[in-house]
């Protein structure tokens, strides 16, 4: 078989190679046609073009380089004609003709934020317009940092609302974030105004509205005038974002860390005040705590409280996102499963 | 604390409905949680007023005709004997549901037609008494309703009571506050026999009284101890009112001893105890740490090993009690006891906590203790135990030993009506902060813009001015305080750099389709070292994890669990890693987990791909580019298990490695990535102002702006490098040679096939890149690109016997 081939009759068959295939690519008036013309003749596995390959090979050497140059070009010139070919018949807004254009859409994945990050998003946007900031501190504390410096009473009932996890006797797991309330005094001078999200632990077994891990987000301020009417202020405006307009309601509370220390409520949104199972009938839904910094906080961290003043406040985003998407019991919060988590993609 | 509002309404005449009362309080002191109607089952029920009564022969039946008010005398059959004609009773018109749940309805009895029912008091659920119809004595007429005739009608207030406020742990306590908030006095409840005039036989540490002898070991542990002797008692039931009383706060009727010491804690928030005079040996009583080893049963039937660290009352040899937690089993009264010695005491409240969380018990006593009763009441409040008891159970006060020392005057407290103004942001004048505060007991002296006040001996958490701005703000009212927003200067804090370096890692992996989650931070025991929590919630998952992908892994296998196979999962949270000696080091991690299929089901293809490795590497590259912006990463091939190890800018910061999972044989391979974002140091700040919190590198450059390349104005050339490259020689390396040589001008570099198979020699694989070249001023001449090709190949052959393939 070698040498059986001559450099004219490679010549012609390119030429009808070239003369065939281009009014075939000219003629395809489909995407689907045009593939089977490219098939036909530039096809890898059969089709013209490997035959022409193979052709070149039974070639003289000699003949070889010439042929090679003409067989290169044809090549180019349709593969050329067919990319032409295929721009024009590329689909476009105006020409798509879809058989069936019920059918449904070709989707990615969604993504999510949790629903508690959601929460802890929105109260951090809201608050970012007052002018406050986000400070963030260890989770693995000191006593000291955890209560002592937060005016908890050494062997008081008050440590019994936080009933802690210990690592050893100089480090706990913190039970809320208000430590970072005295890192924050300590790094900086006022004028405070931060916001501080984090994980805080408590050794209170799973129930349905109870975790022993949970996000607590608070807020402070401090400086130099700084009332309790600045508090209300800013917490129903809060509020007033945050539920939309909305009424609210101080009760007077306790914290060793604050003093006075109130409770914001706001008027439930189910039955906006007429008492319902949501609010256990008093129109009202708990919301967040708060209170004027303790003059002994301030004093832990080095700050002058007869000079200074503040406030702080603090909340569970839990407790408002099983509220808002009417989630039953905290545990799906945790449980990490899909199809819980897609239902609050954005 | 469970509050009666008839009962409340004893000590103070405030003369409001409960739901005022309810909102007050809320408003002013303490929350009201819990608002319930008692016996409102009964409201129903009307005077009913019998006219006409016959017997029904042969029966023990009567056959009546009753006035309900209505204005139709109504015919009805009673089975009571006592039906007396012109008596009033409580009356069940028919469609009334009885207390026992059955409904009243018109039916027919031995052919009399019946309309209603006359009831006793156990059909009203008001007591045992079935012999008969209740008979009201009551002038109101015919169709009254009964809860007005009988003072029945109630609603219970539960108050949410924090630990700084143990004075509203009794009704007595929250009368106060309602008497200052509407300006009326509390009293003593008309209820109430006057206070036993008996005179104490007094002594610091001891004293003699009625053959008994009181002691105090220790002044600190017990303030003061009163004994007093009543003989001649009966133990019995109690009175209706008193038992009312019991149940009004949610009690169980014992007898009127019991009851009587129960009125006393609940109305007063003193803690009484009765002991059978007769149980208690050697004629002594008194109050002593435990010895070692001694033992004591409780009322509760429990056998307690004692020790120093449990205060008890003692008789001359032996236990009798736990001091301000629970009677003992043996000195209990009981049907027989006719003499008792009643306790009303003090206890120190470190002592009472500290012996309940000893013996793990807690009672309403001890909870009263452990936040500080009144004080200085005590004597007062043995007088008015020591009169009710015998008021309820007859008897006669013998003696009274009060042994003990007086507590010490409350240290007065001042605050500058300015500083009461400026921190409430209103206007509050001196004499208004010293009513507010006399209101509630404080005795008050204004000298000018400062108020002095000395707290009241029940109150034990006021200790500073803002303590008392705190009342005067309260009692004030939230509601009056001005709520407009004022400018306020800006904070001087940045955002914590891993705050917003997080924010852009979690944006980037929500866009990217993965699911946030939020789990719990602990796990099992490994083979390395863990933080372990010393009281962990349970035995299986004792430690604080070090690694965000294994407590993803065990959520993928909730899913697995639940035939979720697709799973898409990330989280940005603490890994903690034990540290020198007991500290613990701390990083904020992100970690992410992908199996399944990585796109949803669609008609276009039969099934989605399933996430592989190149995915897991693609997020490793995205997560560590919205984490470091502008920062260059490496995905170095790792050690076995793992498959890559990510440096940033040359620094380790990750893996990416399969995620080995418990899964069904359906389930897919998973693979994670997890990076450290940054550590966050436990040692506080050296001095303020500085940022002591680590700024990791990464976090400065995502501040690093972009540089701008300018758009291309000439054509690129581009061509295809099918090469045949022997297995021991990398890609990375086929690109590090093919970068060399190209120079500046090549764009960019993409490898699009790879081939293995018999179409290539054993050893080696295909690989096939496509180089785009672009001069940034000329069009490159075809010459130049294929001189590049040729000294690409050349190149390749020389150093790494890579060659182009042919086949």
């Amino acid at each position: 078989m070698a040498d059986s081939l001559t450099l004219d009759e490679f010549l012609a068959r390119v030429a009808a190679f070239s003369a065939e295939a281009r009014p075939a690519i000219a003629a395809a008036d489909s995407a689907d046609a045009l593939e089977g013309v490219r098939a036909k003749y530039l096809g890898r596995n059969h089709g013209w073009l490997k035959d022409l390959s193979a052709a070149l090979g039974q070639l003289p050497k000699e003949a070889r380089g010439a042929a090679g140059k003409a067989f290169n070009d044809a090549r180019t010139d349709v593969e050329g004609a067919l990319e032409t070919r295929q721009a024009s018949l590329a689909p476009s807004s105006a020409g798509v003709a879809l058989a069936d254009p019920t059918m449904p859409a070709r989707h990615a994945w969604r993504g999510a934020v949790h629903p508690v990050s959601q929460v802890i998003d929105e109260v951090v946007a809201i608050f970012r317009e007052l002018g406050f900031t986000v400070a963030l501190g260890p989770e693995a504390e000191s006593p000291w940092y955890n209560f002592g410096s937060l005016n908890f009473p050494a062997d008081h009932p008050a440590m019994d609302l936080h009933d802690t996890l210990y690592i050893s006797d100089d480090v706990v797991l913190r039970t809320h974030t208000s430590p970072v309330q005295v890192r924050t005094l300590q790094s900086y001078p006022p004028p405070i105004r931060v916001l501080i999200p984090g994980n805080v632990h408590r050794r209170d077994p799973f129930d349905p509205s109870h975790a022993p891990t949970f996000a607590q987000i608070e807020g402070l301020v401090v400086d130099e005038g700084i009332s309790f009417a600045d508090l209300k202020a800013t917490l129903t405006h809060f509020a007033n974002r945050f539920f939309g307009s909305t009424k609210t309601r101080f009760r007077p509370s306790y914290f060793p860390f604050t003093e006075p220390s109130a409770e914001m409520d706001v008027l439930c949104g189910v039955c906006k005040g007429s008492g319902c199972g949501v609010c256990k009938q008093s129109g009202w839904v708990e919301i967040l705590g708060s209170g004027l910094v303790h003059p002994a906080v301030l004093e832990s961290a080095g700050v002058d409280s007869e000079r200074y003043s503040g406030w702080a406040f603090g909340m569970g985003p839990a407790r408002t996102a099983l509220a808002r998407h009417g989630i039953p019991d905290i545990r799906l919060l945790y449980d990490s499963d899909v199809r819980f988590l897609d239902q609050f993609a954005r | 604390m469970n509050v009666s509002h008839e009962w409340l309404g004893a000590f103070v005449p405030h003369g409001l409905p409960a739901e005022r009362v309810r909102d007050l309080i809320t408003a002013h002191v303490a929350t009201v949680e819990g608002f319930e109607r008692t016996r409102a089952e009964l409201a129903p029920f009307v005077v009913g007023q019998v006219v006409a009564s016959e017997r029904i022969p042969d029966t023990r039946l009567s056959f009546n005709k009753v006035d309900d008010g209505t204005g139709t005398l109504l015919e009805v059959v009673c089975g009571a004997p006592n039906v007396t004609v012109g008596a009033k009773y409580p009356f069940a018109r028919t469609g009334t549901t009885m207390p026992a749940g059955f409904v009243i309805e018109k039916k027919k009895i031995r052919g009399f037609t019946s309309n209603g029912m006359l009831c006793s008091a156990r059909e009203l659920g008001l007591g045992d008494d079935h012999d008969g119809i209740y008979a009201l004595d009551t002038e109101a007429p015919v169709g009254t309703p009964l809860l007005s005739v009988l003072p029945l009608a109630d609603t219970r207030l539960v108050l949410d009571v924090l630990p700084n406020r143990p004075d509203l742990l009794s009704h007595l306590g929250v009368a106060r506050e309602l008497a200052a908030l509407t300006g009326t006095t509390v009293r003593l409840p008309e209820e109430l026999p006057a206070a036993a005039a008996v005179t104490p036989v007094r002594g610091a540490a001891s004293a003699s009284a009625g053959g008994v002898r009181v002691t105090l070991a220790d002044s600190a542990d017990c303030g003061r101890y009163c004994a007093v002797i009543i003989r001649g008692l009966k133990v019995g039931p109690s009175p209706d009112w008193l038992r009312r009383r019991v149940e009004s706060v949610g009690g169980r009727s014992i007898n009127n001893v019991v009851d009587a010491t129960n009125y006393l804690l609940h109305g007063f928030g003193q803690p009484v105890h009765a002991f059978d005079l007769a149980t208690l040996g050697g004629g002594a009583i008194g109050v002593r740490r435990a010895a070692a080893g001694e033992s004591l049963t409780t009322l509760d039937g429990a056998a307690r090993t004692l020790d120093a660290s449990v205060l008890v009352i003692a008789d001359a040899s032996v236990p009798v009690a736990l001091a301000g937690l629970m009677g003992g089993k043996a000195t209990e009264v009981t049907e027989c006891t006719t003499d008792v010695l009643l306790e009303v005491a003090t206890f120190a409240p470190r002592v009472v906590r500290g012996g309940r969380r000893k013996l793990g018990m807690s009672t309403d006593a001890s909870y009263r203790y452990e936040r500080g009763i009144d004080d200085a009441a005590v004597e007062s409040n043995a007088r008015i135990a020591a009169a009710l008891i015998v008021a309820v159970a007859g008897g006669e006060v013998a003696a009274m030993a009060s042994v003990g020392t007086d507590p010490a005057a409350r240290a007065s407290v001042a605050v500058a009506a300015t500083k009461v103004s400026r921190l409430l942001g209103d206007a509050v004048g001196p004499e208004e902060s010293a009513a507010l505060l006399r209101a509630i007991g404080f005795a008050t002296t204004v000298d000018g813009d400062r108020v002095t006040a000395t707290p009241p001996s029940w109150r034990h958490d006021v200790a500073r001015d803002v303590d008392l701005v705190e009342d005067i703000a309260r009692l004030r009212g939230f509601d009056r305080l001005p709520d407009a927003l004022t400018a306020a200067r800006l904070g001087t804090v940045p955002d914590h750099p891993l705050y917003t370096l997080g924010v852009r890692v979690r944006n980037a992996l929500v866009a990217d389709g993965l699911l946030e989650v939020r789990p719990l931070p602990y796990r099992a025991g490994a083979e390395r070292p863990l933080v372990r929590v010393r009281n962990p919630l349970g035995e299986d998952e004792p430690f604080l994890r070090d690694s965000i992908l294994d407590t993803l892994a065990r959520r993928a296998e909730h899913n697995l669990a639940r035939m979720q196979g697709n799973v898409r999962i990330f989280e940005i949270g603490t890994a903690f890693l034990p540290g020198d000696g007991a500290s613990v080091k701390e990083a904020i991690h992100v970690g992410a987990l992908v199996m399944g299929a990585r796109r949803p089901p669609h008609f276009t293809e039969s099934e989605p791909p399933a996430f592989d490795a190149w995915d897991a590497k693609a997020l490793a590259e995205r997560m560590v580019h919205a984490a470091w912006p502008a920062s260059r990463v490496e995905l170095k091939p790792a050690e076995a298990p793992a498959l890559w190890s990510a440096l940033v800018d040359g620094t380790a910061r990750g893996v990416v490695t399969p995620v080995a999972l418990d899964a069904p044989v359906w389930a897919s391979a998973a693979f994670g990535v997890e990076l450290t974002l940054g550590k966050m140091p436990a040692r506080p700040p050296a001095a303020r102002g500085a940022h002591e919190y680590e700024r990791t590198g990464g976090a400065d450059r995502s501040t690093t702006p972009a540089r701008y390349v300018p758009l291309p104005t000439t054509p690129a050339a581009e061509f295809d490098l099918a090469l045949v490259v022997p297995d021991a020689v990398s890609a990375a390396a086929v690109e590090k040679t093919l970068r060399g040589v190209s120079g500046e001008m090549l764009e960019s570099l993409l490898l699009f096939d790879e081939y293995r198979g018999d179409k290539v020699p054993a050893g080696t694989r295909s690989l096939a890149w496509r180089l785009t070249f672009r001069h940034p001023e000329r069009t490159l001449r075809d010459k130049e690109i294929e001189g590049r090709r040729a000294q690409l190949l050349k190149t390749l052959e020389k150093e790494l016997n890579v060659r182009a393939r042919t086949t």
